[in-house]
């Protein structure tokens, strides 16, 4: 099986701003991501729940967006614009995926 | 004086706010006890539905009258005010940044429709009428808030996002089109149309609010607990909590003896003024001012003003209402 190397992009960031996000993505010709809800974690003001949010504005989101390294630049600069005043985490790491041709 | 506490009294153990109380004593407890997600969801809904139609509905019976137009020009500028006095009363008795001050006193300028819904079940109760219209007061004074805490930064050398869509969104945020779209469709159908769906929306209507309250407890509780761990918000804080809904709840049943209202409007008058909001302006202030901390202000709504209003505040601006536009 062949294995052509990507990078994996993770963003989590506030429910709020999710559809400001992606249509930064889309903006910059990211196309491709995935969101999931976050159902809680610990951070700078201690530990959150999605439990017992009375509101979306105190959800989180993650993005997982796979690219190519070319690609990787112009997708930080559009996240970042977004994340940038706000709580969240944006990550990358090397992985690996098998239909080079979808990334 | 007399009347004040029974009728605090009778609110104190009606089912709504002891099921209020379940919930919070719960959560204080380190209760599992929860309410699923999508189902506080569907019973918010069902209740701005049920409110909407039946203020419509009521509408569509009396007619609007000459004083729609003033409560909504009321409204409009006690949402603009409030946060002015809020802000200017924050930087006297708390050492909160401008952003945090502003995003504070946005909250309570705003409203709580829970709180509204709470204070239109109490004059149900007590046989008090008011205007079927006030829903659409309550809707009008979500936004204009917003706009003052903005202004409030602004004015201060502060930077508050400026993204044109955030008007809008705060504008179309799914409650105020739920309970304005249910109110027109009251007014449209009248007394016809609330006979056909009467046993839907007006019979379980309080059933449904005290599950509602009951996960209002669970959140506001839950909150309380954080608050005990040492969180951001002080003993002056809080005060300014309990102070400011009488603050705004004066304001409040003063533009309604102005205007004119009825006891039950004054009394749901002065509850809109006196409530702070909790959903829409959190989310609008986590757009436009993100620095703010959300501890603050949702700890303060929530966790303070929110617990005051109902079971303290809504006996006592009925109260209050009842003696100054009763006679």
């Amino acid at each position: 099986m062949i294995r052509h190397k990507a990078k994996r992009v993770e963003i989590v960031i506030e429910a709020i701003m999710a559809r400001r996000l992606a249509a930064a993505l889309t903006e910059a010709g990211v196309t491709g991501f995935t969101v999931l809800p976050v159902e809680g974690g610990s951070g700078r003001s201690g530990p959150w729940s999605r439990e017992g949010q009375v509101t979306r504005a105190g959800g989180m989101n993650a993005f997982v967006c796979i690219v190519r390294e070319e690609r990787l630049d112009a997708l930080l600069e559009a996240a970042y614009r977004v994340v940038e005043r706000h709580i969240g985490v944006i990550c990358v790491t090397d992985c690996e995926v098998l239909r080079a041709e979808r990334f | 004086m007399d009347s004040v506490f029974a009728l605090a009294a009778a609110n104190l153990v009606s089912p709504v706010i002891l099921s209020f109380a379940l919930g919070l004593l719960a959560a204080l407890a380190r209760s599992d006890l929860s309410v699923p997600e999508a189902a506080a969801k569907a019973l918010s809904i069902y209740l701005l539905f049920a409110i909407g139609f039946k203020g419509g509905a009521a509408v569509a019976e009396s007619g609007f009258g000459g004083t729609l137009a003033l409560g909504l020009l009321a409204g409009v500028i006690l949402s603009f005010a409030i946060p002015l006095v809020a802000f200017a009363l924050l930087r006297v008795v708390s050492r909160l940044s401008v952003v945090d001050a502003a995003a504070v006193a946005a909250h309570y300028g705003s409203i709580s429709i829970v709180t509204f819904v709470a204070a239109t079940a109490a004059l149900q109760s007590q046989g008090i009428a008011y205007e079927g219209w006030m829903v659409a007061v309550a809707a009008a004074m979500e936004a204009p808030a917003i706009l003052s805490a903005l202004w409030l930064v602004a004015r201060k050398g502060g930077a508050a996002e400026q993204e044109e869509g955030l008007l809008r969104e705060v504008l179309l945020n799914g409650s105020i089109v739920l309970l304005v779209g249910s109110f027109l469709i009251g007014v449209a159908t009248g007394a016809e149309g609330l006979a056909k769906i009467e046993s839907f929306i007006v019979a379980p209507f309080t059933g449904v609010l005290c599950l509602f309250l009951l996960d209002m407890g669970l959140i506001a509780g839950r909150g309380l607990r954080e608050m005990r761990r040492g969180g951001p918000v002080s003993p002056a804080l809080i005060g300014f909590g309990l102070l400011m809904p009488l603050i705004g709840g004066a304001a409040g049943l003063a533009s309604a003896l102005l205007i004119g209202l009825s006891p039950g409007g004054a009394a749901l008058m002065t509850t809109l003024a006196a409530s702070a909001s909790y959903i829409a302006v959190p989310a609008a202030m986590r757009v436009a001012l993100p620095e703010a901390n959300p501890s603050v202000y949702l700890t303060l709504s929530l966790g303070v003003t929110f617990p005051f209003n109902l079971t303290v505040g809504i006996p006592l601006y009925i109260a209050a209402a009842v003696a100054l536009a009763g006679g």
